[in-house]
Parts: structure tokens; sequence; C-alpha cells
């Protein structure tokens, strides 16, 4: 296998930032240099022949992205995490309002997105939420409007919400067709997606709760400093925000605006404009 | 003496473990000379979903305590750090860690070819690098690439692992400086300390 210097991936991110305004430079470098390198791997070439194929083919951008973004995911990820929205982070923006909106920043292939329906179904109260999911990634955003998946991945799917301790079997949620998951198209019903990039884009939308797992672990912490400003932003005041397990905010100037609400599920609350 | 031929230029040790390992990781923890000078920063194969138990496990016999540690959290000398669940840990220039969810290497997240290359590319030849026992062969590309950095490379004394495959997969594939068993590796350990001292 290939290797490529530094010098290489700048020169890499200068052009996709030149032509296509996506800014990749503040992203964390060892899982940045992996990803291009697959990227060579898949597509047989060297650093000088993915450049020019990016300078010379617009089209191969959406493709690139594709490859670069990380979408790995699952439906219940942490079940422990998923317990404690049902229990104390929903209620608790329930006090508040009634109806309330939810941003899934990262939202990948949905998983995420679908498990929140599910949660607000069996909690009977899907209708009074409004959901906006975004991605980078828009073959990634193809793919969640879809809410199918492949019966293996819904082996761990199934134990994850079983560990969640739903009110039913996940298998209500979904019908088998050509040897995949097809989920109840109805769970979506409130949720918009939109492409949307946490780096270049303007804040949108003001949120009560902005789920952003597993997605600033690709930043370096420059960046999450400043998509965290974004963040607060976009949230009312008392309004939740929660990040993966293995994140922190600790470092962020901005951390300084929150309280942690769960440190073990990494849920954060905006207390300061 | 000086069996091992050691000096005090080491920034980091960087562990390896599958299956078999957790018994000679638990000793090697529990006799680790007070105040060990570098950070060990250890991948071991383990449950993708139970996040919880194993940093405790360790931690209990473990000289000081093991912590899993967070996205971009600082490496410390005499820190002692674990793969964390369903995530690849690397080390990042600048001396700190990242975690990724990108998708397994050879069956495995944490993957130990990930966090090891990581190690070797920050470090170089200030690494010592050390694969246990293991049922695959992850962790042999990485150990590849601490040699050719010009770090030191250890593997468990293959006759003494419960699983050989793991050790022997590195010793097919690169340059092992030195194959032994878990109570050569204590040892190296407290010469390793002497140096510093
Ligand atoms: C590992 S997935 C996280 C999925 C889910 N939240 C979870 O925790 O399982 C990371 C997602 O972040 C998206 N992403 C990366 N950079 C982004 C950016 N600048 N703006 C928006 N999304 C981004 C990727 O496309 C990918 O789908």
């Amino acid at each position: 296998m290939q290797d490529i210097d530094i010098a290489d991936l700048k020169r890499i991110t200068e052009v996709i930032f030149q032509k296509y305004r996506y800014d990749f430079r503040n992203y964390a470098m060892s899982s940045f240099k992996r990803r291009v390198l697959r990227i060579l791997e898949l597509k047989k070439l060297n650093v000088d022949g993915l450049i020019k194929k990016l300078t010379d083919n617009p089209g191969f951008i959406y493709e690139f992205l594709d490859e670069l973004t990380v979408n790995v995911t699952e439906m219940f990820r942490d079940p422990g995490f998923w317990r404690i929205l049902r229990e104390e982070i929903i209620p608790g923006i329930m006090l508040n309002h009634k109806q309330f909106k939810i941003w899934h920043a990262g939202c990948s292939s949905g998983e995420e997105v679908v498990s929140m329906a599910i949660l607000l179904k069996e909690m009977g109260i899907h209708q009074d939420v409004t959901i906006i999911a975004s991605d980078l990634d828009t073959n990634i955003i193809e793919r969640a409007k879809a809410a199918t998946y492949s019966l293996k991945s819904m082996e761990l799917n199934e134990k994850n919400y079983i560990r969640f301790q739903g009110t039913k079997s996940l298998k209500d949620y979904y019908k088998e067709e050509n040897g995949n998951a097809a989920f109840d198209k109805n769970l979506l019903m409130n949720v918009s997606f939109r492409k949307h990039d946490l780096v270049m884009g303007e804040v949108f939308n003001k949120f009560d709760l902005i789920l952003c797992r597993n997605v600033m672990i690709y930043f370096n912490q420059t960046l999450q400093n400043e998509v965290l400003k974004k963040f607060h932003e976009s949230l009312f005041r008392y309004g939740y925000l929660a990040i993966g397990s293995k994140e922190s905010l600790i470092w962020c100037d901005y951390a300084s605006r929150f309280i942690v609400v769960n440190n073990e599920e990494k849920v954060y609350k905006k207390i300061k404009d | 003496m000086n069996k091992f031929n050691l000096d005090n230029s080491y920034k980091a040790v960087v562990i390896g473990g599958s299956a078999g390992s957790f018994q000679g990781m638990i000793k090697i923890l529990s006799q680790l000379p007070k105040n060990f000078p570098l950070p060990i920063i250890m991948a071991l194969h383990r449950l993708k979903h139970v996040r919880h138990g194993f940093v405790e496990a360790l931690s209990l016999k473990s000289v000081s305590p093991v912590t899993e540690p967070y996205d971009k959290e600082s490496i410390k000398k005499g820190g002692i750090y674990l793969a964390p669940a369903n995530y690849h840990m690397s080390v990042e220039l600048g001396n700190y860690f990242a975690m990724s969810t990108e998708e397994m290497v050879n069956n495995s997240r944490p993957a130990i070819d990930i966090t090891l290359g990581t190690c070797a590319y920050v470090y170089k030849d200030k690494l010592i690098g050390i694969l246990l026992s293991g049922a695959n062969k992850d962790g042999a590309l990485g150990m590849k690439h601490i040699s050719e950095r010009g770090g030191l490379t250890i593997v468990q004394e293959p006759s003494e692992c419960m699983i050989d495959t793991m050790p022997k997969a590195a010793l097919a594939v690169t340059k092992i400086d030195h194959v032994l068993k878990v109570d050569q590796i204590v040892e190296f350990f407290k010469e390793l300390d002497k140096q510093y001292k």
C-alpha cells in the first residue's frame, strides 16, 4: 500500500476547498489520512491522479465525499443513552414545550433517526415532534430516506433495542423485503432530511435537542470548537446537546455555556446565551 | 546489567492483545514499577458492545489506574490507556488520542493495527511495541510499521500463548527484536524503568 504525507493531504484539501467549498483542512489527521488512502486504493489512483480527477471531473466529488465520510452507524447505539433520553431528557423538554424540535446533525444512513422516531412513538408523542436530519454526504441522505437496512445489520440493531427496553419488538416496525428490513415510512412522517455541512454551513434553525454523535471525532480541536459555537447558537436556552460516548467538550471555549446533564452518556444542556 | 540494551530515549509503549492476553496483561500491569515514566497504550480486542467492566478489571490489578481516553485527550507520561469498546483509537501528531468509528479492521474495532500504526507514525524509533496472545493476525501489520520506523518490537513467546496466531503472524511479516515470556516482559519493564531514574 502506498503512503502519503502531510503535504499530499494539504494539496488534496486545498483543491477541494478552492473548487468545491468543502473544508477538510481541520479534520483529524489520522482518520482523514486513512480515508484518503482507502479512496486511492479503491479507485486505483495516486495522489496526483486523485487531484487531477477532482480538478477535471466535477461529478466525482460526490463519490469522493461518500467514500471519505465514515458512515458506520447503528440503531439505538449505546442503549443506555437512549434510555436516558426517554426517561430524563425528553420528559425534561416536555415540562416546558409540548411540541419541540430535534436536529440529527450527521445522521448518516438514518439509523439514529429511525431509533428516535420509534422512541417518540413508544412515548406517544411522535406527532408533537419536528425532526431535521442532516448530513454532508448526499448519497447517504438518500439511504436515510429509504430507511431500509440489511437484515444482517438488524441482528445488532435488535440487540440494542432489547437493551434499550423498548415496549415492543423491533420487528413490529419493519417488513422484510428482498433480504432487507424496510422500516415503516410513517416513522419518518415528521422528519425532513437536508444536506448540510457543519463546517461551511450557516445556523438555520433553533432546536430543543441536538444529537451530533460520533461526528466531531473526525474534527480537530479547532474545528470542534467552531462547530460547538454553531450548536450553541442553534439551541434554545436550556436545550440539550448529545455527543458520542467517547467525545468531550471540556477543551472547547464554549463548554462554559453548557452544563453536563449526564456524563456517562455525554448529554449537555445550554445554560447561557 | 542491561540485558535488553535499553536507554532512556523512548516516549511510549504500545501493547496489542486478543484471545488469551488478559492474564498476561494483568500480570504486566500488576508488576509494573511504581511511577513508570512512559505512557502505556493498549489496544486489546474486546466485546464490541460491552462498554463497562474491562477497564475496571484491568485497573483493579494495575499498579496505577487504567483509563479509556476521550477523543482528543492528551497523552500523559505514566498514563495507562485502553482503547474503548467499539472505537478505533489513533495517536495523533501533537501527542493526543483520536477516536473513530470506521469499518472494522481485521474484524475488530478497536483494531490493534490502527493503534500500533499511528503510534509508529508519531513516535518513530522512540516507541516500544508489544504483541501478546491472540487468535487472528491483527497487530502483525502494526508491528511491521513499528519495526520499519525503527521502534523496538517484542512478541509474547508463542509456546506460552493460549493462542499463538497473533505473535506468529507478526514474526512472519517483520523483524521482531525480542520473543519473551510474560515474566520476561515484566523484567523488561523493570529494566526500562531504571533507565529513567
Ligand atoms: C459515524 S457517522 C455518525 C452517525 C450517527 N450519528 C452515529 O453516532 O451512529 C458520521 C457522519 O458525519 C457526517 N459528516 C462528516 N463531516 C460532516 C460535516 N462537515 N457536516 C455534516 N456531516 C458531516 C458523515 O457524512 C457521516 O455520515
